[in-house]
């Protein structure tokens, strides 16, 4: 089945910070198909079905991690222990290691799926940067720590690592040293700067998008992205500069429930 | 040589084979991506003045087809009227589906669609998954009489195809069809998706879809919308759209033989993708060559 919505039950919650927890499951099935950038389609019964990055997985279980901010994410996070909810995917395509020498930018929430990523890179050579708006917005930390590799982390009032922006970081990187891919995932805005430094540097670079999602299996419509109607959920939700160059709506504008076009 | 050319209302196609409402025809991008694929037209997503749309899950599979709820999502036909006007680049004829929540409604979205010209504008008088418009409009002839009318009177010439529902009995069916044939349709699209109906997870204990109630369509369904098409076929002297559980080109030969002129897809295009098109157009063409037909015009009504 394409839409096989499928209920598990809940097997551990973990509270990250105050509006963010990951949820595990016990699903081997989605689990051993898991792959970092790959995204599920997550159904809050009687509530409301979103897309969530994979944040981890070990071919037995798989985590999500949600952050509290409309109906149905604030309906997740307050999910407990043992209620059902519904699994299905992994949908999207991946992240792609390319070359040696990588670059990761995550913005706050935005680190989820690149997290998951930067730990199947045991071979590269690693720069993380890690933005959020305070200290209080952190997450995962643990697992960026832990990384091999270099992690700067910074924040918009320097109450933790720097006080600095993400994108400023990475072109410093970019100065210091030559680096062949730059991986992000975030506020939209600041993928879009992390792209144009990409391609100003003439690196490569993998961005993470996100579009309102309903099918999630490219059957829809409501993630195409103009002018090329490029499905986010079936084609992405990894763009390469190749695709991030066709897609004028990037950092642009974004379509809303109704399908009326929103500033990003 | 097969040629697998129809028509419906004097608009040509290179195929039968036509995206239905509903499905990757929200934008008018994604439309023109489609339109690379091989379908003999294009048919828009519900246009109607702006509406929500149901929360997800809006779509869920079963053993033999799917359930959708989406809910005639729209920003309202002013604003797709923009996207029309980049569908209409694709290459291929666009009809142009409308809703309305008021027979008011029918009038003033045909009008604003008309003006770019769109091939055929189809009338949805049979969603079974919105509250505030489709099937409401589609079960009392004299209501499909009136909103048929004010259609036909403000589409500056352009063909009409009224959108019909199932879910009636086959004698009701033909009523309604009656009402929109002497209100001015030209052509039939038939059928829109069964029901509603309902699929509950029984660990979550809540029905799947949020709006618990969803249109049926997929293979489970193509019995009643060949017998539908057999039935208008055999009663109108109108072209027909039919659609309902064709996965194959077998399948579009059987709704053709009962008396389509083209054929609708949905349900395959959730499953197999863009590609669907040319595979049915592969599958119409080889069962053509193998059973000695050059062109549709012998295969369509040839079941009476």
């Amino acid at each position: 089945m394409v839409v096989d919505i499928s209920t598990y039950k809940i097997k551990e919650v973990r509270t990250e910070n105050s509006k963010i927890k990951t949820l595990s499951f016990s699903a081997p099935k989605i689990a051993k198909k898991a792959r970092p950038g790959n995204f599920l389609m997550v159904w809050i019964p009687g509530v409301d079905e979103i897309p969530i990055s994979i944040s981890n997985s070990d071919g037995e279980n798989i985590e999500i991690t949600v952050k509290a901010v409309g109906e149905a994410s604030s309906s997740l996070c307050s999910k407990k222990v043992g209620e059902y909810i519904g699994l299905r995917g992994p949908y999207g395509n991946e992240f792609m290691p390319i070359g040696e020498r990588i670059a990761i930018v995550a913005g706050g929430y935005g680190v989820s799926p690149l997290i998951f990523f930067a730990e199947s890179l045991k071979e590269k050579k690693l720069t993380f940067i890690f933005g959020a708006r305070t200290k209080d917005d952190f997450l995962l930390l643990e697992r960026v720590k832990k990384l091999n590799g270099e992690s700067i982390f910074c924040t918009d009032d320097g109450s933790f690592g720097k006080k600095a922006i993400p994108t400023q970081e990475l072109e410093e990187l970019l100065a210091r040293e030559k680096i062949d891919a730059v991986y992000t995932c975030g506020p939209e805005l600041m993928m879009r700067k992390v792209f144009e430094i990409a391609e100003k540097n003439k690196i490569s670079c993998q961005a993470s998008l996100e579009r309102w999602m309903k099918c999630g299996v490219g059957a829809c419509g409501s993630c195409a992205m103009d002018p090329i109607g490029w499905l986010v959920c079936k084609d992405g939700p990894i763009a390469d500069n190749k695709i991030l160059r066709k897609l004028r709506e990037f950092g642009n504008y974004r379509r809303n429930k109704y399908g009326e076009k929103m500033p990003v | 040589m097969v040629d697998l050319g129809t028509e419906i209302c004097g608009v040509k196609m290179k195929s039968p084979v036509i995206l239905a409402s509903g499905l990757l025809d929200n934008t008018g991008a994604i439309m023109k991506r489609v339109a690379k694929f091989g379908p003999g037209a294009i048919t828009t997503k519900g246009i109607g003045p702006k509406n929500e749309g149901h929360n997800s899950p809006i779509i869920v599979e079963y053993e033999h087809g799917s359930l959708n709820a989406v809910g005639l999502p729209s920003p309202g036909y002013e604003k797709m009227v923009e996207e029309l006007k980049i569908a209409m680049d694709a290459r291929v004829p666009l009809i142009v589906n409308i809703f309305g929540k008021s027979v008011d409604d029918y009038g003033l979205v045909a009008k604003a669609v008309s003006e770019i010209k769109p091939a055929i504008i189809e009338v949805n008088i049979s969603c079974p998954h919105s509250q505030v418009a489709g099937q409401i409009f589609g079960e009392d002839p004299e209501i499909v009489s009136r909103v048929v009318s004010i259609v036909k009177k403000n589409s500056n010439g352009i063909p009409i195809s009224t959108k019909l529902s199932p879910n009636l009995s086959s004698s009701q069916f033909l009523k309604v069809a009656k009402a929109a044939a002497d209100a001015g349709t030209d052509a039939f699209s038939a059928i829109n998706t069964l029901g509603p109906g309902m699929v509950i997870d029984v660990y979550a204990k809540k029905p799947v879809l949020y709006n618990k109630r969803g249109g049926v369509e997929g293979p489970g369904i193509k019995p009643i919308a060949v017998r539908c098409v057999y039935d208008l076929y055999e009663n109108f002297k109108l072209p027909i759209i039919g659609m309902g559980g064709v996965m194959s080109g077998k399948d579009a030969v059987e709704m053709m033989m009962a008396g389509a002129s083209a054929v609708g897809v949905a349900h395959g295009v959730l499953i197999h993708g863009m590609k669907i098109f040319k595979k049915i157009n592969k599958e119409i063409e080889k069962f053509m060559l193998e059973n000695g037909y050059t062109s549709l015009k012998e295969i369509i009504g040839a079941a009476h």
